[in-house]
């Protein structure tokens, strides 16, 4: 059994999957009975997705025209 | 001009046509306003090492790993004074323990979320472009690229342990600073948005 100290210490290496088979049980079963270290698990978990959707930019024309001129000018 | 080297310039000038926007989009979150400079620098490079390339297919990561290096070295050059970062003081903040003792919106049943509710795409790249490269650059690649990081580690010629460790503190460090943007810039504030 772990405390919710160490489960939460591991729960993004929990969802990253690098943690080993031995530690992932543990982490489950210590969320199987704590409903505190869930509410930290979803919040990791969406913590995640905020993190992802972070802005993906579009190269600008201008931007874009110079780098296939670069291209071009390879030597 | 050999013939041979005019057909590797031409297979190399297509291949690399094709990614700018995946690079260039890339470098923008991770080096923010010098993404232009990291993918011409990442071009010069990669035309230089063509010949390491193994197949087509490996195209878009080979140049991915390239790019990272160059984001490093342009990130280095414009940085005017490394960041000191209070490690121990990061490794004890809890985003999720903050928001829960501050409670921002009093009158909220999912607290939490609310709270990274008020973060939009462009919050969230200004909060990883408040982090040092050294721990953005593996969030960025890890969580918004999808790179793994056993894979990172091998493209970065860097010790898994290193990725870990990195990826671990850049995780603590873009919690501080999501509630740090938040606090500065009035987003925990009734009616904010």
């Amino acid at each position: 059994m772990i405390s919710c100290h160490e489960a939460v210490g591991q729960l993004w290496e929990y969802l990253d999957g690098v943690v080993d088979e031995a530690d992932r049980a543990l982490v489950e079963e210590h969320l199987s009975r704590c409903r505190r270290c869930c509410g930290e698990m979803e919040f990791a978990q969406e913590l995640r997705r905020t993190l992802a959707g972070s802005v993906r930019t579009e190269i600008p024309a201008d931007v874009l025209l110079r780098l296939n001129q670069t291209l071009e000018e390879l030597d | 001009m050999d013939a041979s080297r005019t057909e590797q310039r031409e297979s190399f000038r297509a291949l690399a046509s094709a990614q700018l926007p995946r690079l260039y989009s890339i470098a923008r979150r991770l080096v923010g306003d010098d993404a232009e400079d990291a993918v011409q620098d990442c071009l010069l490079k990669g035309f230089q090492r063509y010949d390491q390339l193994k197949s087509a297919e490996s195209a878009p990561a080979w140049l991915t790993s390239i790019l990272v290096n160059s984001c490093h070295d342009v990130g280095r050059a414009s940085a005017r004074r490394p960041q000191v970062i209070d490690f121990e003081e990061v490794e004890k903040f809890s985003l999720y323990r903050k928001i829960a003792y501050e409670d921002p919106f009093p009158y909220s049943d999912s607290l939490h979320l609310d709270f990274l509710g008020e973060f939009g795409p462009e919050d969230v790249h200004a909060v990883l472009m408040r982090l040092p490269p050294l721990y953005r650059i593996p969030l960025v690649l890890v969580y918004m690229e999808g790179f793994l990081a056993k894979e990172l580690a091998r493209r970065l010629d860097a010790p898994l342990g290193t990725v870990l460790a990195r990826l671990h503190r850049g995780r603590k460090l873009f919690e501080k600073e999501l509630w740090e943007y938040a606090r500065e810039t009035g987003l925990l504030k009734e009616g904010a948005r």
